[in-house]
């Protein structure tokens, strides 16, 4: 219950910031864009607004993840407030996920907001929606799946860094976690042995974030493969987990002096 | 019963970039606070006050020693909820109104809807923040702030009251509101925990003191015991005497001050006063007063600091 007061009173104070409503309305102003480019030549029309669009959700929702997730902890330790709400019987632990839920949240009804231009858009474009456009939902589940992991990793930091530090880690390990099948692949070819052991357990390790991005594929009018939508679910709950675990870890043993 | 106990309570921090330096805030605090009491933490700034309120709390760690309120630890939530806590300078989420914030406080307590409604109201009213009610916190001075956080360490009706520095930043009319709540709530039987560098507030409201100065206890007692024990003089007023009768008086006056037709004597001994009141009487000068002269808390407390100030730099002398 307590997790819960915490996740809306987070998910409220979200709201109230101003850059996220910036972020959002240059969004769709992307998105609305997007009809324009795909003027440029004829016949990829859709896959450009597809592609542009959708990108757009993710670049914009991890701007969001980022800008709202490295002040979850940090903004509460630095103004104080932190002192008010942990005197309370607030369990620690409760503190970390209900930060977390409720940027969650946020992130959810931002998306949605984007996901709904998008598809204002696409109707625009195409002058109907069909069962056919309902794939694209599948893309933006993923994207939701990444942007939870990316919180993850802007709360960890939160708790350990100061804002700015925690905005270019979290930010660097989602670019490292674009490229993780690169860091596989070196590993792989390079002839030390060492090399390809680090290679490989930083493979491992950090966030594997490749394999969430179908924009290019439902661009295309195919569909998700269902090893995807299982393989991904899991690892996302698994690494979320991980990460909120090592989150709780640190913040339990964190001194506020 | 023990509303809180502390033993042995020692904080040390580490500093440097190695973690290597060691600074011992808190040194073996051994404290007893009776349920229904105003306890009064006193010390200078830099005492180790808040620190010994951050641990009780948790929001630092003890490097040994046991808090235990209400005979548990802070750990078991059951405690957790019959107590509250007013920081030192706080900080509020100033994009809410009081009644917001007060409303969340209070469901972090569990409070159902309607209670969390009618306490608030009644707490803002009672906190003279009812014009403000629904203006947002980043618009309120200093002291509604404060104002405010007595409102929420008041929220679930504790049973253990902690205020750090709760007349920090109100003007006369807010103290005097302050006191009475803490009065309010010593008639309530609550237990009420406050540290103070103004020593004036806990002589008025305290029924115990400790003094702390460098994270060492100095003392720690009652304050009518304290304050009983000090009487160091008596004091008697004479209305126009004459020459004569002021210097047979000099010899038993410790000091003697004149103001207008009004001479102030001093006399530290006992056997002194009675002396001097015949001389007094045999002389038919006017007696205006005669009192006690007891030693404040302030003494009380220089005493007990400058001793330790003494001590300090006798040792600081011999290195």
């Amino acid at each position: 219950m307590r997790v819960l007061t915490i996740a809306i009173h987070t998910f409220k104070e979200s709201v109230r910031q101003k850059v996220l409503y910036n972020l959002v309305a240059f969004a769709l102003l992307l998105i609305g864009a997007s009809i324009l480019f795909g003027s440029i030549s004829v016949g990829v029309e859709q896959i450009i607004l597809i592609t542009l669009g959708l990108t757009s959700v993710s670049v914009f929702g991890l701007l969001i993840a980022i800008f709202i997730g490295i002040d979850l902890v940090s903004k509460e330790i630095e103004r104080r407030t932190l002192y008010n709400i942990l005197s309370k019987p607030v369990r620690r632990v409760e503190f970390v996920l209900g930060k977390y839920l409720g940027l969650l949240l946020t992130l959810l009804v931002n998306t949605a907001i984007m996901t709904v231009g998008f598809y204002g858009a696409l109707y625009y474009q195409e002058g109907r929606l069909g069962r056919d456009d309902l794939v694209f939902l599948g893309a933006v589940y993923f994207i939701l799946l990444q942007l939870a992991m990316v919180v993850g990793l802007a709360l960890v930091f939160s708790c350990i860094s100061t804002p700015v530090l925690s905005a270019v880690y979290t930010f660097c390990l989602f670019v490292i976690g674009n490229f993780s099948a690169d860091l596989r692949t070196f590993g792989e070819q390079t002839q030390s042995a060492l090399v390809g052991t680090v290679c490989s357990a930083l493979y491992y390790a950090l966030p594997n974030f490749a394999t969430f991005n179908v924009i290019s594929l439902v661009a295309h009018a195919q569909s998700i493969p269902a090893y995807l939508w299982v393989g991904n679910s899991f690892y996302a709950l698994l690494y979320i987990t991980m990460l909120l675990a090592l989150a709780v870890l640190i913040f339990e043993e964190r001194e506020f002096r | 019963m023990l509303a809180l106990e502390t033993t042995d309570l020692t904080k040390d921090y580490r500093l440097g970039f190695w973690r290597n330096r060691v600074k011992r805030a808190l040194e073996g605090l051994n404290l007893s606070v009776e349920a229904g009491e105003v306890f009064g933490l006193l010390g200078p700034n830099g005492a180790g006050k808040t620190t010994t309120l951050k641990l009780i709390f948790r929001l630092i760690f003890p490097t040994s020693g046991t808090v235990r309120i209400f005979g548990k630890p802070l750990d078991d939530h059951s405690v957790r909820s019959r107590v509250s806590y007013l920081p030192e300078n706080p900080a509020f989420y100033d994009h809410l109104s009081a009644q917001e914030f007060l409303n969340y406080v209070a469901s972090l307590f569990g409070l159902p809807a309607a209670e969390r409604r009618r306490r608030s109201g009644e707490l803002i009213d009672q906190l003279g923040l009812s014009a403000s009610r629904n203006v947002q916190l980043r618009k309120y001075s200093k002291g509604m702030i404060q104002r405010l956080g007595i409102a929420q360490a008041l929220i679930n009706d504790p049973d253990l009251v902690f205020l750090d520095e709760p007349m920090s930043g109100l003007d006369p009319l807010g103290r005097r509101e302050v006191r009475e709540v803490i009065l309010r709530l010593k008639e309530r039987k609550k237990t009420v925990f406050f540290s103070t560098h103004i020593l004036s507030d806990a002589e008025t409201l305290c029924d115990r003191v400790a003094v702390l100065n460098h994270g060492r206890l100095q003392g720690c007692g009652e304050l009518t015991a304290i304050l009983r024990l000090g009487v160091t003089a008596t004091e008697l007023v004479l209305e126009a005497p004459s020459a004569e009768v002021t210097a047979a008086l000099v010899p038993y006056a410790s000091s003697m001050i004149r103001t207008g037709e009004r001479v102030r004597l001093e006399i530290a001994e006992e056997s002194k006063v009675e002396r001097s009141l015949e001389i007094i009487l045999q002389r038919k000068a006017k007696l205006i007063s005669m009192n006690p002269v007891k030693r404040s808390l302030e003494d009380y407390f220089l005493q007990k600091v400058g001793a330790e100030e003494v001590e300090k730099s006798g040792r600081s002398a011999d290195l």
